[in-house]
């Protein structure tokens, strides 16, 4: 049986059911669910079917020339299914999320129209075959991003989107010239393990270098590394269903996935270290870090404390890759789906408070757990996950991070986790303490009387993320965790 | 049967032209989208022949130059011609309800559209320097005409404008025959690239005939009149004018550039040509970001995208010549579905003032979706034909290490995506302002159909280079492009 169509099914499912999406229009609402939902598992079969050929060594490319001698490249490995399974299933979760959340708002055909666009490109991003494609979809997720971020329509709204897309657009543009500049030293190739320009000359390492930073700033712009992070929290007016994905899957993902791609299957370890450009990478990555901790540590606001949180906790990802070794790659590409779950957990929950009873600021939060002990379970799990209590997979993260800097005698990186870590706890803890220590208030801000149907489909899906961020940890160990794959994948790059 | 179809792009159109006046009212629009039908039907076994056997060249009357007049049908000329067809059959689409044969508008509108189609078609087919002449007053004049349909004041006003500049621009361009015809005894392009001398006259020649084509595609500093006839002309003229009219002049600026003067070394000329593209680009970008109505947006938008296709003078490659003729295309589509869209959107709320629209994804949400798609492409982003173009420039530049083009490029391309993200934002997002409007009908489906039917085919550009690219292989210029 011929596969090759299965890559481009997987952004297709999204694509079309977006359009379709658009056609059903505003009204006919229960077409609507029914298609998400269905587009939504069609793409979780598709995932794992997909898995089973990767894994008997038969993976499926889909090929299309765009231009001559410049292909359009889509297809399964290891690492594309890491990813692509992480968005799939928090696709379909988000979805049920966003379906109760929105359930009294209008201009939801288009939201829902632009949500399984964003995917579809998210998915296209995983499954790029080479940089140029990774390039089309990238630019792809802003488009579909830009009309979410806007969404409500508010002054805020409109600002924070026009912000993002200052970023994003100004970002590629620089992606863009250094694609061109690579494609013109070495022309087009497909990633490959280990990197694919080994044979340009030392004489090129000059271009190299330059051409690697155009291309961090290009990703790290959605990666929201400093100084380029600014567009995050500003991107914190869109709904909270598209926050928590923002910041669990799509764009902030997309960026860390691409840095990624780009020092492990463009340039390859070995060279980026040859360059010098790991040091860069790192450095930039330890003072996101800290930057970012400490100024989720100043904000008053739950949702603006998260987006700094997140800011920090994807830098970990570059930070890891940026070390080297088998270890701290390991730790830093696995909290790609470690810090997906727990964020989108975390968004899921303040996207509850604010809806439910209005509250959106942190001294708002006082008494929560008995209101809503569920949803603060979950939101205590995701935050002490964060900060890297064990056995929860934050913890695993940040194990694997630490000794692999140790492993590589790059020492420096464990004062930059404790102190990471300190802080998580110290803007972490405090929101917790009050949630289940303080005496509920008289009056909750802004309370709504929701549906059994509507509580549920809030709550269950935040219940389920918030669970699997545990099992992720507990089971780290199990064949089938994402570890055990992240494992696998790098062992490859470090033979 | 070769030479029965390339008089067919010509004469179907003209003929119906004469015919659609003789006829009974009923009959008019079936004849007018006739004719116009045919036109890719000619297109399809023209397009086999110079695939299997390359340029076509058809000698009028069998007489030979110098004495006599040549038709000739190369890759470019005929990716032209596709361009003209495919814009022409969804602008005729949206022209049967916009302007009904049968109704007043429409007998102003059918017979001066057939003409134009017929004087594109012929133009693109000479090769003769006084041939080209004519059919480009056969379009501007047809063009001019059209601006008047509506009657409405500023549109009038800016016909003139545009027929004075477009006369005074065909006196240049008229002048520079003359001299050239003087010295060589040649009007065919080729010959004249041969027997043309490299002296002061020829230089004059040349410097004549650019200014008057510069004029004519409005061409920055030359582009004042474009803003105001293309922002104001009536329904789906604009589209022809933007989409069609001015790439023309443009196309031919190119064939006298590159094959009557192909091997004369003028390096510092060329760059002047690009340093005009760079300031149409940014002069046509930030005007396009400060205007309060969407029809002058896409207008200086318009002149924005044209100044692209001048940096193939100074790049001179083929890549840029692959970017080029892309560019003329993609941009063709887009705008064209841009104008129509736009169309749609002025008929059905009466101002086109961008305050004044809101709440457009519930009202029109398909024109509003054709906007948008043809946004997607005039921004360069991809998928689409637009970022093809765009990236083919940005190789050619990189290749021949012209830094400043390609940072030019990348500016304008910023600069063409917050403009049109301005007016999508301003159509959509802007809940405080939302009202009523004072007039409201919804626009024909098939004119909002031949909006979409445009954007969507300049977004499937982007996956449609093998061919396209294909034809301009073969038909490169004789002398003077680098590999």
């Amino acid at each position: 049986m011929t596969t090759e169509w299965l890559p481009l099914a997987m952004v297709l499912v999204s694509l079309i059911a977006g359009v379709i999406i658009f056609l059903l229009g505003e009204q006919r609402q229960l077409a609507r669910t029914l298609l998400n939902l269905g587009a939504a598992l069609v793409k979780l079969a598709l995932v794992a079917f997909l898995s089973m050929l990767v894994v008997t060594d038969r993976a499926p490319e889909f090929r299309l020339a765009l231009l001559p001698g410049l292909d359009l490249v889509l297809r399964a490995d290891a690492l594309s299914l890491l990813f692509t399974t992480l968005s799939a299933v928090l696709w379909l979760i988000t979805t049920v999320y966003a379906i109760a959340y929105l359930e009294r708002s209008e201009n939801r055909a288009r939201f829902f129209g632009f949500f399984s666009i964003c995917v579809a490109s998210t998915m296209g991003i995983a499954m790029a075959g080479n940089l140029f494609t990774f390039f089309i979809f990238y630019e792809l997720l802003t488009l579909a991003t830009w009309p979410l971020v806007a969404h409500s329509g508010s002054r805020a709204a409109i600002l924070g989107a026009r912000t993002y897309l200052r970023y994003t657009l100004g970002g590629s543009a620089v992606f863009l010239v250094g694609l061109i500049w690579l494609y013109g030293l070495a022309g087009s190739r497909d990633f490959i393990a280990g990197g694919q320009l080994d044979e340009i000359g030392i004489a090129q390492h000059l271009d190299l270098q330059i051409i690697f930073v155009m291309l961090v700033i290009g990703m790290g712009v959605k990666a929201a590394l400093v100084p380029l992070h600014s567009w995050l929290p500003k991107a914190m007016v869109a709904p909270a269903p598209v926050s928590a994905l923002l910041h669990a899957v799509a764009v902030v993902k997309a960026g860390a996935f691409g840095l990624v791609r780009l020092v492990e299957d463009v340039y390859g370890p070995e060279l980026v270290a040859e360059l010098g450009m790991n040091h860069l990478l790192a450095v930039a990555a330890a003072v996101t870090i800290i930057y970012g901790s400490v100024m989720a540590l100043r904000q008053t606001d739950i949702k603006r404390r998260l987006a700094f949180s997140t800011v920090s906790q994807v830098s970990y990802i570059a930070l890891g890759i940026a070390v080297g070794g088998v270890m701290a790659t390991t730790g830093g590409m696995v909290h790609l789906v470690h810090q997906g779950l727990m964020k989108i957990t975390l968004f899921f929950c303040a996207g509850i408070f604010a809806t439910v009873l209005g509250v959106k600021c942190i001294d708002q939060l006082d008494g929560l757990g008995r209101r809503m002990p569920w949803t603060t379970l979950s939101f205590t799990i995701a935050g002490l996950g964060m900060i890297g209590l064990p056995p929860m997979a934050g913890f695993v993260s940040k194990y694997y991070l630490g000794a692999g800097a140790i492993a590589v005698g790059a020492w420096w990186v464990i004062p930059v986790l404790i102190a990471s870590t300190l802080l998580n706890a110290a803007y972490f803890l405090p929101l917790i303490k009050r949630m289940w220590m303080h005496p509920e208030p008289g009056e909750w801000p802004h309370p709504v009387n929701l549906s059994r149907m509507e509580t549920g489909g809030l709550v269950i899906p935040t219940v389920m993320t918030a669970i699997i961020s545990v099992l992720t940890g507990l089971f780290a160990a199990h064949p089938l965790s994402p570890l055990s794959w992240v494992m696998g994948i790098v062992t490859e790059y470090f033979p | 049967m070769i030479a029965e179809l390339l008089a067919g792009l010509v004469f179907i159109p003209l003929g119906a032209t004469l015919l659609v006046l003789l006829l009974p009212r009923q009959a008019r629009g079936y004849l007018c989208f006739t004719a116009v039908l045919a036109l890719p039907l000619c297109l399809m076994p023209l397009t086999q022949a110079v695939w299997a056997d390359g340029e076509i060249t058809l000698a009028l009357a069998e007489f030979t130059p110098p004495l006599g007049i040549v038709w000739r049908l190369d890759g470019l000329a005929l990716i032209m011609l596709w361009l003209t067809a495919i814009v022409a059959v969804p602008v005729s689409l949206h022209a049967l309800t916009s302007f009904p044969p049968g109704e007043q508008t429409g007998r102003g509108f059918w017979p001066l559209w057939l003409m134009l189609l017929a004087g594109i078609n012929a133009l693109f087919l000479s090769a003769d320097l006084f041939n080209l002449y004519v059919t480009l007053e056969m379009i501007t004049l047809a063009g001019v005409a059209m601006l008047g349909i509506g009657g409405n004041a500023l549109a009038l006003k800016a016909a003139m404008r545009y027929l004075l500049l477009g006369l005074l621009a065909s006196l240049l361009y008229l002048l520079a025959v003359g001299l050239i015809y003087g010295q060589t005894g040649a009007l065919d392009i080729y010959l004249v690239g041969e027997r043309l001398e490299t002296d002061r006259l020829a230089a004059t020649a040349l410097v004549l005939m650019i200014t008057g084509l510069l004029v004519k595609s409005a061409i920055f500093p030359m582009h004042v009149w474009l803003p105001a006839a293309h922002g104001n002309a009536p329904g789906p003229v604009s589209a022809i004018l933007s989409g069609l009219v001015v790439k023309v002049s443009l196309y031919m600026l190119i064939r006298i550039w590159f094959w009557m003067a192909g091997d004369w070394e003028l390096p510092a000329a060329a760059t002047a040509l690009g340093l005009l593209g760079a300031g149409a680009i940014l002069y046509g970008s930030l005007a396009a970001l400060i205007q309060p109505r969407l029809k002058m947006v896409i207008a200086y938008s318009t002149v924005a995208q044209l100044g692209y296709v001048m940096l193939l003078f100074p790049l001179a490659s083929i890549n840029a010549f692959h970017a080029a003729s892309y560019q003329l295309l993609a941009h063709g589509l887009a705008k064209a579905a841009m104008f129509l869209a736009a169309a749609n959107i002025l008929w059905s709320i009466g101002t086109d003032r961008l305050h004044a629209l809101t709440d457009l994804n519930r009202k029109l949400p398909v024109d509003l979706f054709a906007l948008a798609l043809a946004a997607v492409s005039i921004m360069g982003l991809p998928p689409s034909g637009g970022f093809l173009a765009k990236w083919l420039l940005l190789e050619a530049a990189w290749q021949q290490g012209a830094w400043g083009w390609l940072i030019l490029i990348s500016i304008g391309s910023l600069l063409s995506a917050a403009y049109l993200f301005r007016v999508i934002a301003l159509t959509c997002f802007h809940p405080e302002r939302r009202h009523v409007p004072t007039r409201w009908q919804s626009p024909p489906s098939s004119a909002s159909i031949a909006a979409l039917v445009l954007a969507l085919l300049a977004i499937a550009a982007g996956f449609t280079s093998a061919p396209i690219l294909g034809l301009i292989d073969d038909s490169l210029p004789p002398g003077g492009i680098w590999p």
